[in-house]
């Protein structure tokens, strides 16, 4: 018996949704829209992200050694630096490293290769890259270096110098605007949801309104609620699979077509050469395509389904 | 079978629908209700199918007080009793087979006993041709037609017609009659509403005659009177 309802009201479900074809087609333009908004909200928050860690991993502090410091003595100092909880990672350029990187830098370039070959010596000092993972926590790092300062066999300490105060500024913006951007970002998401969410049991609303005499009608012949409530439901749940297609189609569209405008704007070779948000969209949607599947149908369904459980209600006190 | 026990319905409007009204239907009867628009015939049968609530006094059908029941016995009561309405109230995106046979589903019939007795139901009221049309390519008539077989699929105990021939020619006036008075020699015990003179006199039997929200005839075998 049970089986035989949920057939029928299954079976009525589809037959409502396909023969109110208008009313179908104005709920899932609707929802899809509605979708739209959660899809844009999570491509924005994924594109924010990103774009948030790369400026965040942009900034960093380098500590520049004396040309006689030790390897050993900068080492050392490397692993105690890299014991701090503040720290995500450190790297040592050696002066010979630092030497290369500057012929293969600017090996075409005559005038500079001859200015270095004048020299004569190494005139490149040692380094440590030191990347934080918060901007906030550079000044702990930096007095933790400071007090740390080893030194040399000779009495001077080997750290000649830290680029933190140049830096200063950036990273004190930074670590004020991120969170609030992020915090922004949220209470934004949180209000497109609810709108979303209210236009869409508006119109559901409607349509199961121009039901209210149909759905009297069934109660009076001696329906049931369930019976009479259950092909909305599924009436619903189909605008939500629907609708929920067509969102994913907009957003690869989206994903890509954005992808390309970004790098249209910046210039493939410039966005190529500085890691810049090359194709951060396509890819975040490829690697995450199984949550944002289960995201939007899910919203779908349920923003479908739970409204007209909720909209049919107020009809079926008859 | 059924009994009014001194009913009044106030509408909100502190219109008085009904003024303490109390008769009985006894079972195979056919009682023919009539009175002026707004004599509250129309309210009487709203309050037999629970369909608006009574001021005051109860109505019985059998030994159950119809506005005492909860929402499960409400259907099942509701299955108990075919309605059929003046503005016959076809649900317009379901084709005539559907709408008998949503009827028959929400009595928990199987459905073999669906596909069998929807089109002899409609063999009945003689609109076998018009099976898979919708309602809205019907004329009133024929609409009226298929609401009646709507209301006799579930063989119920009861007939309720609310005007049922209120918007139809004189033709499809005593088609209808003739359909009510067929099951009601098979059994059924048909209430019908009208403030159609010819009506009530090609019908007999008993006339309850209604005036601003009371009974002011009772006649066994009646004339339209008013």
């Amino acid at each position: 018996m049970i089986f035989t309802t949920f057939k029928r009201i299954t079976r009525t479900g589809f037959i409502s949704f396909w023969r109110n074809g208008f009313l179908s087609f104005a709920a899932v333009v609707v929802i899809t829209l509605s979708l739209c908004v959660f899809g844009a909200l999570i491509f924005g928050s994924a594109f924010g992200r990103t774009l948030l860690a790369e400026v965040k991993s942009k900034v960093d502090i380098n500590v520049y050694f004396t040309l006689d410091a030790q390897p050993s003595d900068i080492l050392a100092l490397q692993k105690n630096v890299n014991a701090l909880p503040e720290v995500s990672s450190t790297t040592y350029v050696s002066s010979d490293q630092a030497l290369a990187d500057f012929n293969s830098r600017w090996q075409d370039n005559a005038l500079i290769m001859q200015g270095l070959s004048e020299i004569g010596s190494n005139p490149f000092p040692a380094a440590l890259n030191i990347r934080a993972n918060n901007p906030s926590q550079y000044a702990s790092i930096v007095n933790f270096l400071e007090s740390k300062n080893p030194l040399n066999t000779d009495g001077t300490p080997i750290i000649e110098k830290i680029n933190y105060q140049e830096n200063k500024l950036v990273i004190d913006r930074l670590s004020k605007i991120i969170p609030t951007i992020e915090k922004t970002g949220t209470i934004l998401a949180l209000i497109f949801a609810l709108v979303a969410i209210v236009v869409v049991f508006n119109t559901i609303r409607l349509i199961i309104y121009t039901a209210r005499d149909e759905i009297s009608v069934m109660k009076l012949v001696g329906a049931s609620n369930t019976y009479v409530r259950g092909p909305f439901v599924i009436s619903g749940i189909m605008y939500g699979i629907v609708s929920g297609i067509i969102t994913l189609v907009i957003m690869s569209a989206c994903a890509y077509w954005g992808d390309m405008a970004v790098l249209k704007l910046a210039g493939v070779d410039v966005a190529e050469n500085f890691h810049l948000i090359v194709n951060v969209l396509s890819s975040y949607f490829m690697a995450n395509f199984g949550q944002i599947f289960l995201l939007i149908m899910g919203a779908g369904v349920i923003l479908g389904g739970l409204s007209s459980y909720v909209a049919a209600r107020r009809y079926l006190k008859v | 079978m059924i009994y009014y026990d001194k009913v009044t319905k106030v509408y909100p409007d502190s219109s008085v629908a009904l003024n303490s009204v109390s008769f009985g239907v006894e079972p195979k009867e056919f009682v023919t209700i009539v009175g002026h628009s707004g004599a509250g015939k129309t309210t009487l049968m709203k309050l037999l199918i629970a369909e608006d609530r009574p001021t005051e006094g109860k109505v019985f059908f059998e030994s159950l007080n119809v506005h005492k029941l909860n929402k499960k016995q409400m259907s099942k009561l509701r299955r108990r009793i075919g309605t059929v309405f003046q503005d016959y109230r076809l649900i317009p995106n379901k084709t005539i087979y559907e709408n008998i046979a949503f009827a028959m589903e929400a009595a928990g019939r199987s459905d073999s006993q669906v596909a069998s007795d929807v089109p002899h139901v409609l063999e009945l009221v003689n609109l076998s041709h018009k099976i898979w049309n919708f309602p809205k390519e019907l004329s009133g008539g024929e609409r009226q037609r298929v609401a009646i077989a709507r209301a006799i699929v579930n063989q119920p105990d009861i007939i309720i017609a609310d005007e049922p021939t209120g918007n139809l020619d004189p033709t499809n006036t005593f088609e209808i009659i003739r359909i009510l008075q067929k099951i009601n020699e098979l059994g059924t015990t048909v209430i019908l509403t009208t403030h159609n003179k010819g009506v009530v006199d090609a019908v007999g039997g008993r006339v309850i005659t209604m005036e601003k929200g009371q009974v002011i005839r009772d006649d066994k075998t009646g004339k339209y009177i008013l």
